[in-house]
């Protein structure tokens, strides 16, 4: 049987409960049988963007030992988090030492959950079932540092009734950029705006992400736009029967 | 440098951008993205034009005093005198040294971004030498008197309307908002001035070290006016330039005009070795190449920052930045902007003085896909990030107490399990009191610098529960 190891990632355990509930399902209707090692906490990726690498050792070697002890392939919804593991993970470690080879041999086993699903699983219909104008944000480290640039739409590809509608500047960062919004707020705030108004514009019901942080920023901006648009991480997309 | 570098508040400045700015900056930036994709379709080896630009470039920084030393040599042989300045004020020095000895009166100048890190007008103005900006974007902002703010369009901000004020004020006359009369009133103006000027003085945007030939790519004709009609030309040229030969010329020569302003070439490409060799020839009679160097040889010790010098000044890491485009060039303080200044600023002012550079990014990383000689922007701009942050062997940490205090506690609970496990347990409950619904609208600080723009969702944070009721209880 196929095995996997859920990394939940701290902005989803803080705010995506739903959403990682429909990735268990939509993982173990897919005959996986998962694991949850209850001892990770995060990335480490907000203390390393902001400098502190010193700093993110320790988070770093918590997250290796909590998922090195099963071989399983790690599954995150976050490409973001993910990159972090996958390229920055050996850099943290000299090499030579232990740690390193083992952020080596984590990093060729964690997957970003759209990547997981059409290029490890190759699988690019859940069976979901969504009647809805959709359209898609393509985040920033899924797409150029992941290089993920067709799994998502392959899957929404497959969603019965969804009519898809592209996003102007789809490929525009949302101005989440993690410690970059409470750090430059009034940046961030243009940024998100111009990525709402986009969104309002193309007249889709519904704009679809595969990343936590910026899910919350995009979210918030059309909240704050009193917009029915609904923002949802891709996962609870491709749950919807 | 350090000393004369005033503090670059980005976070104070992007408080209070003045909205005609993201409005003209993305009208323009949003026509350069569209005219480069053209132009980078037409050619399908476009990436591997792209990692040869690279190499050339990584080559040549690493190898950059031989070079350099050939080029001198090159320019001396063709009748050119070469000046070395270490510092900005050394070349300020030797350009005005230049001039008494010429008894200049009058400068014309071609756009040049290495007299604008020099602050050169400045200096020629101090010494009661008259000296005017001829391309039209460089004219306009120095009727404005600012620096630029964009790379290859220095007056990006403005709007045509703005443009016609600043001339209506300073020229007097009454300037219609018209672009194509604005640009004649200036020619105008200009061309008595390339008759009268004693020198000219152009930047350069690259040195070929074989031949000692300076080449400068330009499109208002302006740059061939003010190095062929005076007596006197003198380009000042940062060190970073040269390049190895004619051959490497044709790779930058497809790479800078398609990326910069989505032409297939620029109008005008000139090709400049040394001064004129004979009486009736055209050009100046004396050639002056000076050499800047202000920091870069220091920025060349960085085995990882020194890639900043591979840059071709082509402005389209800029024309791309989410950032840039809703905050405009001035916002990082300093003559270069976008993505390339927030990791050149930092290197050449210091990270006390640009500090917050490095952070002023979202590491997006749409300006490393574009840039043409394949700069790693976000890796550097996380490098620069860890030496405001920790330090390192450049320069000590120079980001406050308090948030270095706060990264440490926030390593030690994400570090520690235990501790990270019990805050999910207790964080919903405390920040229960601030929900509204589903949403918290006004967080607490630093939270509060999140939700002044949107509300943040409502913690939830049940899976471990769930989990632990639904499937480790069944198993």
């Amino acid at each position: 049987m196929t095995k996997a190891q859920l990394f939940i990632t701290c902005l989803g355990d803080q705010f995506y409960t739903s959403t990682l509930k429909s990735m268990t399902r939509i993982l173990e209707d897919l005959g996986v049988e998962l694991m949850f090692p209850p001892e990770q906490t995060c990335c480490g990726q907000p203390l390393f963007n902001n400098g502190f690498e010193d700093k993110t050792k320790g988070v770093a070697l918590n997250f290796l030992k909590a998922f090195s002890k099963s071989d399983a392939p790690i599954v995150a919804p976050s490409g973001s988090c993910v990159s972090m593991i996958k390229h920055h993970y050996a850099e943290l470690f000299p090499e030579g030492i232990s740690e390193h080879d083992l952020a080596i041999d984590i990093a060729s086993r964690t997957f970003e959950f759209t990547e997981y699903l059409v290029n490890v699983l190759k699988v690019t219909d859940v069976g979901a079932v969504y009647p809805h104008k959709v359209t898609y944000h393509a985040t920033c480290h899924y797409l150029r540092e992941m290089g993920l640039k067709t799994e998502a739409k392959t899957l929404l590809n497959s969603v019965k009734g969804l009519e898809f509608v592209s996003l102007k500047e789809e490929e525009t960062c949302c101005g989440f950029g993690g410690a970059f919004i409470v750090t430059f707020p009034e940046v961030s705030r243009s940024m998100m705006e111009n990525k709402v108004n986009d969104i309002l514009a193309c007249g889709a019901d519904t704009v679809v992400m595969c990343e936590p942080g910026c899910l919350m920023n995009v979210a918030g901006g059309l909240h704050k736009a009193g917009s029915k648009v609904r923002a949802m991480h891709i996962i609870d997309l491709l749950a919807s029967k | 440098m350090n000393e004369t570098s005033p503090y670059i508040g980005f976070e104070e400045y992007s408080e209070h951008v003045p909205t005609s700015i993201p409005l003209a900056v993305q009208q323009a930036t949003g026509r350069f993205v569209s005219g480069r994709a053209a132009r980078v379709a037409e050619l399908p080896q476009w990436e591997e034009l792209r990692q040869i630009g690279s190499d050339i470039r990584q080559h040549t920084i690493e190898n950059m005093d031989g070079y350099l030393t050939h080029l001198e040599a090159a320019v001396l042989s063709a009748g050119g005198h070469v000046h070395w300045a270490e510092s900005g004020e050394d070349a300020r020095q030797i350009v005005l040294q230049i001039a008494k000895e010429n008894k200049v009166k009058s400068v014309v100048k071609s756009k040049s971004m290495a007299t604008e890190e020099i602050h050169l007008n400045r200096a020629l103005e101090a010494a009661g030498i008259e000296s005017l900006e001829t391309d039209l974007g460089e004219y306009i902002i120095q009727l404005a008197g600012t620096g630029p703010s964009h790379i290859i369009v220095p007056a990006v901000h403005l709007t045509k309307e703005e443009i016609a004020v600043l001339f209506s004020k300073h020229l007097g006359i009454d300037a219609p908002n018209d672009p194509i009369e604005l640009a004649r009133i200036a020619r105008e103006t200009l061309r008595e001035k390339f008759l009268s000027a004693e020198m000219g003085i152009s930047g350069g945007n690259f040195l070929i070290a074989e031949t000692g030939t300076l080449v400068m790519v330009t499109n208002e004709g302006n740059g061939r006016m003010c190095t062929t009609m005076p007596d006197i030309h003198v380009a000042v040229v940062g060190i970073d330039k040269v390049i190895p030969d004619w051959d490497s010329l044709t790779v930058f020569l497809k790479l800078l005009a398609r990326s910069a302003t989505g032409q297939k070439l620029s109008t005008y490409t000139q090709f400049i070795t040394g001064p004129r060799h004979a009486e009736g020839e055209g050009g100046p009679k004396e050639f002056h190449l000076v050499l800047l160097d202000n920091g870069r040889s220091k920025i060349l010790k960085d085995p990882v920052g020194r890639d900043v010098l591979k840059c071709i000044r082509c402005g389209a890491c800029a024309n791309v930045c989410p950032v840039y485009k809703n905050v405009g060039g001035f916002a990082y303080g300093s003559f270069i902007s976008g993505p390339i200044g927030a990791i050149l600023s930092p290197q050449m002012l210091g990270t006390q003085a640009a500090r917050e550079l490095p952070f002023a990014s979202t590491l997006c990383g749409a300006c490393a896909d574009v840039c043409p000689v394949k700069i790693p922007i976000p890796t550097i701009l996380r490098h620069l990030r860890r030496r405001v942050s920790q330090g390192d062997e450049f320069s000590k940490p120079t980001l406050s107490t308090s948030i270095r205090v706060t990264a440490s506690l926030a390593s030690f609970a994400l570090a520690q399990n235990w501790l990270y496990r019990f805050g999910t347990r207790v964080l919903p409950t405390f920040m229960s009191i601030f929900k509204r619904g589903n949403w918290i609208s006004n967080a607490p600080y630093p939270l509060s610098r999140w939700t002044k723009a949107r509300p943040l969702p409502s913690f939830t944070a049940s899976f471990r529960n769930w989990w632990k009721k639904e499937k480790d209880s069944t198993k």
